[in-house]
């Protein structure tokens, strides 16, 4: 408890500064990881309305309420905004909030790269929101910006967009750095790597990730930028240039992109499941080297998202391979989280309903995953709504639920205060039943032929659109009661005790909740 | 109460009628017509059950675990976090399942592109936004545009049978016989796909990629593009007749004939009037859709015609424009795409339309010329 002590007396010195500079110079681990979550839960109401455009549009055939140009523009800033605005920042945010305080840490090791990449972010989706009102309109060429759709054909805010990414890349790449650093260099002595939270494996991985792809997507869209201003034919074919080259780029960034996503939710589930079956985590190791082959694997597979176009028999055979051999870690993964569930002591509050539904879901998700791998299968599947039904089935009940997941779990330790359990359990089952009704029907659709990225369908899907209009709808909604539930835990409620779950382990439940400003000052001893 | 609750059944009885006389609940992939699809269709449910088999499995352990392993229940919880031959084996049997999984696929994907020894060579060609079919052995070619009404997908009439999946002229094609397509773009990457067929590629500019199919059962199948490719992306559907070999001779000679006709018409003496007619027939399937019907296009990725500086005064920029596009930009060269009829009828029906009454024309000859000038 030392290292309380100290900040009590230093608190006086080194207390937040006051007024709105505590917010734009802040280099304190604990702002930024708040800013982080703001941020993130703000982009995920903006791209989260704008998924309810294309669910209204798309509640009856024909054309009611936008036309094709808008509802393209929709599709492709939703898929941008909740992938580059929503979850990556809020993987940074608990990163940010948790990684000091899990390997006994002061600070991040590099806080003022620290602040400024956040500040970054902000920057690059006012951009990015601002082409909404630009002279034809918002990027419309999908989230994969496929080329020459992108190019020669995109609308002139395209240059803005290339932009914005570019500033997100540079974010995301000084945040990595900063999470590889800070974990290889300030454990807590005692701490080996075989001894840190999975949270922090998981991490760590993922910011390796991040470091090889992101550069390639800054690469890609800079050629766009080539193509399009300066002469150049990267991905023209009336200049010899290749548009198949582009998806492949666009890949090799876009398959590592996914694991982005979901890699840091794996760690903190398993921290949740094993705090609430009051169990030892089951085959740490082997999920530190699951972990460590899906991160290997994620940089063999991209093509699978590509086996339509045309690739020689020889490279469609390698990538259904090597995508089906991602099954097997995967796997590994949900078979230990289930062991860890067996035989302990259950219990369910919010964390851990988001964890199970996180498992559950995801693993359906990764069925679909499987069956989209089955490369003759994709011919049938590829481009359909079955696509749209397997990748929110990983990203939203997987990545989004995940976030969930992790908040309620550390809410009491970053306020001090406990959640409102009735509200946070009303706010699971909300949106875990407009969840499924808004994405399970997505597979039948797909199977039945209906193409994605369309405003308008043939009569035949009618019922199931409907449906799952109306699960999005009330699954958005039901969003809100998270953003009431933050804001009333944030301003009171019973006391949180510093380690308000009985089953938890770890460092950051060694330090008063909330946790004060300045933690682990002088580092704890790991046994 | 008793009203009340009759009245709560009525009105939900109505409301769900429309739902159920409509209902359409069909949640799986079709087995199609072709050895191909059907092969697709087995494979993708064998994989299906094996993920239910694994699901049941994984799921079962974990809703055991919720409901007797409760902390509420006073179970007191175990403490064991390793078993290796668990472990081992948990990786085992999936990369056997995997493996098995693979074979039958692998044979598949094998047969799926083996495209030699071919009887009927068809080019398809991806447009913003329909389809070109050209029949190499036979020296003719078509459009294929989407013939759903604007008021359909407005909302003003009531939508028909094949909404959104009609076209003027569909794609015909032999019964037995082993037809390969050859698939190309000219301007964005669309994708054509036949779910009956289990037929989908990308049709890529610069790109020839290969793909085939052999129907046996004659009939209408019906498609979409697969691959966004901007604001009409959902309304360019792929329709093929299969019909019997001997019906399918009789239509390939017709539409010779037809090619034939179409050709001498550039010959013909064409008055203004005649022009415009045609004109507003082309306009509407080539142009309308990015320039739209009243010439005030969408600016600024398609200019309006209407009282422009090119349509009023400039003819030889505009015919140019027609002919060889604008490169860089959405304009196509429509050189290749429309004959010397056509073209000379657009560009007369651009000049004329709308209040550009320049009272000029532009006769095919003219066009003719132009383009064997270049």
């Amino acid at each position: 408890m030392s290292a309380v002590a100290d900040t009590h007396a230093q608190e006086h010195h080194h207390g937040p500064a006051k007024g709105i500079s505590r917010w734009l110079l802040t280099t304190n681990h604990k702002d930024i990881g708040s800013m982080y979550l703001m941020f993130s839960f703000a982009m995920f109401l903006l791209g989260g309305s704008m998924a309810m455009v294309i669910r209204a549009e798309l509640f009856q055939p024909g054309l009611q309420i936008v036309e094709p140009e808008f509802f393209n523009q929709m599709t492709t800033m939703h898929g941008l905004i909740m992938v580059f605005g929503a979850v990556m920042p809020a993987f940074v945010g608990l990163a940010n909030w948790m990684l000091p305080l899990m390997i006994g840490a002061p600070d991040m090791a590099l806080p003022r790269m620290n602040n400024w990449s956040f500040w970054l972010l902000p920057c690059a989706f006012l951009i990015l929101v601002s082409t909404l009102f630009m002279q034809g309109g918002a990027p419309n060429f999908g989230w994969t910006f496929y080329a020459p759709l992108s190019t020669t054909y995109g609308p002139p805010s395209t240059t803005f967009f290339i932009f914005a990414v570019h500033i997100m890349g540079v974010s995301s790449i000084m945040g990595a750095i900063n999470v590889i650093a800070t974990i290889l260099n300030m454990r807590a002595p005692g701490m080996t790597l075989m001894k840190m939270p999975l949270f922090v494996w998981t991490w760590l991985i993922t910011a390796f990730l991040l470091i090889a792809v992101m550069p390639v997507l800054a690469g890609v869209v800079t050629m766009m930028l080539m193509d399009i201003h300066f002469g150049t034919s990267f991905f023209d074919a009336s200049g010899g240039g290749d548009p198949v080259l582009f998806q492949h780029v666009f890949w090799f960034f876009g398959h590592p992109e996914v694991y982005i996503m979901i890699l840091p939710a794996f760690g903190a589930i398993s921290h949740i499941v094993a705090a609430f079956s009051r169990k030892p985590l089951f085959g740490y190791a082997s999920m530190v080297y699951a972990v460590g082959a899906i991160a290997v694997l994620s940089f063999l597979v991209w093509a699978h998202h590509m086996f339509t176009v045309g690739m020689p028999i020889a490279g469609q055979l390698f990538f259904m391979y090597a995508t089906l051999l991602i099954a097997v870690p995967t796997g590994v993964k949900v078979f230990n989280w289930v062991t860890t569930m067996f035989r302990g002591s259950l219990s369910f509050e919010a964390p851990m309903l988001f964890a199970v539904a996180f498992i559950i879901l995801f693993t359906i998700g990764g069925f679909s995953g499987l069956m989209l791998a089955i490369a003759p299968a994709d011919f049938q599947y590829h481009d359909t709504y079955f696509v749209v039904a397997h990748f929110h089935y990983v990203l939203v009940p997987g990545a989004i639920f995940g976030i969930f997941a992790s908040a309620y779990f550390w809410l009491p330790k970053w306020t001090g205060h406990m959640y409102d359990e009735t509200l946070a359990k009303t706010h699971f089952w909300l949106s875990f039943v407009g969840m499924n009704l808004a994405f399970f029907p997505m597979h039948f659709l797909g199977l039945a032929g209906m193409p994605r990225r369309i405003p308008d369908y043939a009569l035949q899907f009618t019922d199931f659109n409907m449906i799952s209009s109306i699960g999005a709808f009330m699954f958005g909604v039901t969003q809100l009661l998270f953003l009431f539930i933050v804001v009333k835990c944030a301003r009171g409620g019973e006391k949180a005790a510093a380690k308000p779950w009985d089953g938890a382990e770890g460092l950051e439940w060694t330090v008063p909740s909330p946790a004060p400003y300045h933690t682990f000052s002088t580092p704890p001893e790991v046994k | 109460m008793r009203v009340h609750a009759k009245r709560a059944v009525a009105l939900a009885a109505g409301l769900l009628l429309p739902v159920t006389v409509m209902a359409n609940w069909t949640m799986n992939m079709s087995p199609g017509v072709t050895s191909t699809s059907n092969q697709i269709y087995s494979l993708h449910m064998t994989i299906l059950w094996i993920c239910v088999a694994i699901g049941v499995v994984v799921f079962g352990v974990m809703f055991w675990s919720i409901f007797a392993h409760r902390k509420s229940r006073g179970f007191k919880p175990a403490n064991f976090h390793e078993n290796t031959v668990v472990e081992v084996l948990w990786t085992i049997v999936p990369l056997a399942i995997l493996v098995a999984m693979a074979i039958p696929a692998t044979t598949t994907l094998i047969e799926m592109y083996d495209t030699t020894e071919s009887d009927v060579d068809i080019k398809i060609t991806g447009y913003q936004w329909r389809w070109q079919y050209e029949y190499i052995d036979d020296d003719f070619s078509f459009f294929s545009n989407m013939s759903t009404p604007k008021d359909q997908i407005r909302n003003r009439q009531a939508k028909g049978e094949n909404y959104l999946l009609e076209v003027d002229n569909p794609l015909v094609i032999p019964v037995g016989k082993k037809v390969r397509f050859l698939l190309t773009a000219n301007d964005v990457i669309h994708s054509w796909w036949v779910p009956e067929f289990g037929v989908k590629k990308d049709a890529i500019p610069g790109f020839i990629n290969e793909t085939w199919t052999r129907v046996d059962v004659p009939g209408t199948y019906r498609g979409q593009c697969t691959e966004l490719c901007g604001k009409d992306h959902g309304f360019m559907p792929v329709v093929v007749k299969a019909v019997p070999e001997e019906e399918y001779n009789v239509w390939v000679a017709e539409q010779k004939e037809a090619a034939e006709t179409e050709r001498r018409l550039t010959e013909k003496d064409w008055t203004l009037e005649e022009l415009m007619e045609r004109g507003e027939q082309a306009y509407a399937t080539a142009c309308a859709s990015c320039h739209q019907a009243d010439g005030t296009g969408l600016p600024p990725a398609f200019p309006a015609l209407k009282g422009s500086q090119m349509a009023l005064e400039d003819m030889a920029g505009h015919i140019e424009i027609v002919v060889n596009g604008s490169p860089g930009t959405a304009m196509q060269a429509f050189g290749n795409q429309l004959s010397e009829v056509d073209l000379a009828a657009v560009i007369t029906y651009e000049r004329n339309a709308w209040g550009n009454n320049t009272g000029e024309m532009v006769t095919p000859k003219e066009i003719f010329d132009y383009k064997n000038q270049q």
